[in-house]
């Protein structure tokens, strides 16, 4: 049962990503603007250009282009950067690191702020602290990411300036780091000033992704676990003593917690499609922010990489947290 | 339930206070020569970085301040919202009666009608939206058109997924079956009967992706994509006031103020109307 269920989304998955590359392949090629005219210098002659068309394949048609890049995708080839003249899958492995550093990051803070706003005002329901909570997620919510990053950069980058508002690292430091994935090495090494400087950067982009998504799992929790909380085995809990907050977090916590997993999955692909603008916005040197270079510069094989990345990355979230929900669910699980 | 009479007092002070803020914006944007004290283009060097009428070193016509370039800040706000609310109208009509007429199809018809526009939303929500929206701006040409159609593009999804859910769970009602006993055919029915019960969720949807394309078009001109003309635009104020943000905060400040009530006016004021023509929750 979950076996089948489990091929079958592997299955759809496959569609899915093949359904991406085919609508970016598309999309990008009906551009008006010439890439190859872009990279060579006034004055260049068109058996130049022709010489050059034909070394990224661009003079064939958009069939066989497709055919072309999708046999060497599936090699790991992700063909070269027109802008960067560098290989593809090496430029977005370079950076997606700090892409996932900071979405990791983000989602972990809106778990904490949306979790404990949410126990808070099941604990106070019916009182102003719950209807405090309320309002202040009803704004959270309605406001998106990019309007909270300026908010954040006039409050504490330029007001109070205490935070970092551009790029992931100060320049002037010394990195030891081997890998891309500085804050998880910084800690795995123990140079806990690099860590500080890595978090005082990444605290303001990762507060205006979080922020949303806190928003909607407090709301979203908050209601299951006050739906839970007059169930028969809650009340008997609290019949034995417990207190509210033990009752919260020892019985309600694990039956309410569910829906909102399922929840979290979707949103978790939101907040990443949302780095894309926030990085820009900080300036943080991540995937997002090199495809937006991308896209302007006309590379047509790094957009295509990075597009179909975070197009994988995306069903990749969506299945995990269908096999969670599965695993979880007594129903799914014996069903 | 008592939670949603509390709600529904709520939002009648909601409704009125978005809907408020939204009727002054658009009257600004109609009549903008009128009431714009100065104009949004005139640059004057002699007036650059001018701070707001209470700071020390204001000039009077200049209500909110200047630029770097020395144009006034109000009168490029009352401009700018010409275009938030044109991208805002036609990109979220365009998103709504592509996405909700799929929907309605999806969730009424069922079978291979809904498993191929459901896989298309499957692959639509498998892009970074605001990277989608910048490559097809970047494809289409910069330009109001194209902002418009970049948003319906990417956005009709949103009205697709929550209109087949609707009109899935309206299918297997009753007075759905007791028309088609009495003779009425399938598109008759999805028009005449599914339909109007699914207006509302569609006009809380509208209103929230008027907000929602208001902050894409801001989104494009940040990132310099957006109508690409000298026509002001609050997300091109935007980004001029975050490279000039020590010397002169308030280019920043203003339009992420107006942008921030637009945002939650069209959100409040969908709900509202939502909460008010919902026959389930009155």
């Amino acid at each position: 049962m979950l076996l089948q269920r489990f091929l079958i989304r592997l299955l759809t998955m496959a569609i899915t990503l093949f359904g991406v590359a085919v609508v970016v392949f598309v999309v990008i090629r009906v551009a008006p603007g010439d890439p190859i005219a872009m990279m060579l210098p006034p004055g260049a002659t068109d058996a130049d250009i022709a010489r050059l068309r034909a070394l990224y394949g661009l003079d064939k048609t958009i069939v066989e282009q497709f055919f072309i890049w999708l046999s060497g995708v599936v090699r790991g080839d992700f063909g070269t950067s027109i802008s960067l003249r560098q290989d593809v899958l090496g430029l977005v492995f370079n950076r997606l690191p700090a892409t996932l550093e900071l979405a990791i990051t983000a989602l972990l803070m809106a778990l904490a702020i949306g979790g404990t706003t949410a126990i808070l005002g099941a604990r106070e329901r019916g009182t102003a602290v719950e209807a405090g909570i309320d309002i202040a997620s009803g704004a959270a919510l309605s406001i998106p990411d990019f309007l909270w990053g300026l908010v954040l950069i006039l409050l504490f980058g330029v007001m109070v300036p205490v935070f970092d508002i551009s790029g992931r690292v100060s320049p002037q430091l010394d990195l030891p780091f081997v890998t891309q994935f500085y804050l998880f090495e910084s800690i795995a090494r123990l140079r806990f000033d690099l860590t500080k400087d890595l978090l005082g950067h990444m605290l303001m982009p990762a507060v205006a992704l979080a922020l949303p998504l806190a928003a909607i799992i407090s709301q979203l929790l908050k209601q299951s676990l006050k739906e839970v909380l007059d169930l028969d085995y809650v009340v008997l809990a609290r019949v034995k003593g417990f207190s509210e907050t033990q009752v919260i977090l020892r019985e309600a916590l694990k039956n309410a917690a569910l829906p909102t997993l399922t929840l979290v999955g979707v949103q978790f692909t939101f907040l990443i499609g949302g780095t894309v603008i926030v990085e820009r916005l900080f300036s943080y040197e991540g995937l997002g922010n090199m495809a937006i270079d991308a896209v302007i510069n006309r590379d047509l094989p790094l957009i295509q990489g990075i597009v179909l990345v975070f197009a994988l990355l995306f069903v990749l979230i969506n299945l995990t947290v269908d096999m969670m929900y599965a695993l979880l669910n007594p129903r799914l699980r014996h069903g | 339930m008592d939670d949603s009479r509390i709600s529904r007092h709520g939002s009648g002070a909601r409704l009125w206070l978005a809907g408020g803020w939204l009727l002054l914006a658009l009257l600004a944007a109609i009549f903008a020569p009128l009431v714009a004290p100065q104009d949004p283009l005139a640059q004057d060097l002699m007036f650059e970085r001018l701070p707001p009428f209470w700071m020390s070193g204001a000039e009077p016509g200049f209500w909110l301040g200047t630029d770097s370039l020395g144009r006034d800040l109000l009168s490029r706000l009352i401009f700018g919202a010409r275009i938030a609310f044109v991208v805002a109208f036609a990109a979220a009509l365009a998103a709504c009666l592509v996405g909700s007429t799929l929907g309605l199809i999806a969730g009424y018809f069922g079978g291979w009608a809904d498993r191929i526009i459901s896989r298309i939303v499957d692959v639509w929500m498998a892009f970074p939206p605001v990277l989608f929206a910048i490559l097809l701006v970047a494809v289409l040409g910069t330009g109001l058109s194209s902002v418009i159609i970049a948003i319906a593009v990417i956005d009709w999804t949103r009205f697709c997924r929550v209109i087949r859910a609707e009109t899935m769970g309206q299918a297997r009602m009753d007075y759905v079956e007791n028309a088609r006993i009495a003779g009425y055919g399938r598109i008759g029915i999805m028009l005449r009967e599914v339909l109007p019960n699914v207006v509302p969720s569609i006009v809380a949807l509208l209103s929230l992706e008027m907000g929602i394309a208001v902050i894409v078009e801001a989104i494009l001109s940040f990132v310099n994509l957006s109508i690409s003309t000298d026509d002001p635009t609050w997300g091109g104020i935007i980004a001029e006031g975050r490279l000039s943000i020590h010397q002169a905060w308030w280019v920043l400040v203003f339009p992420l103020v107006t942008l921030i009530l637009t945002v939650l006016s069209f959100s409040q004021f969908g709900e509202g109307l939502k909460a008010r023509f919902d026959p389930v929750l009155r």
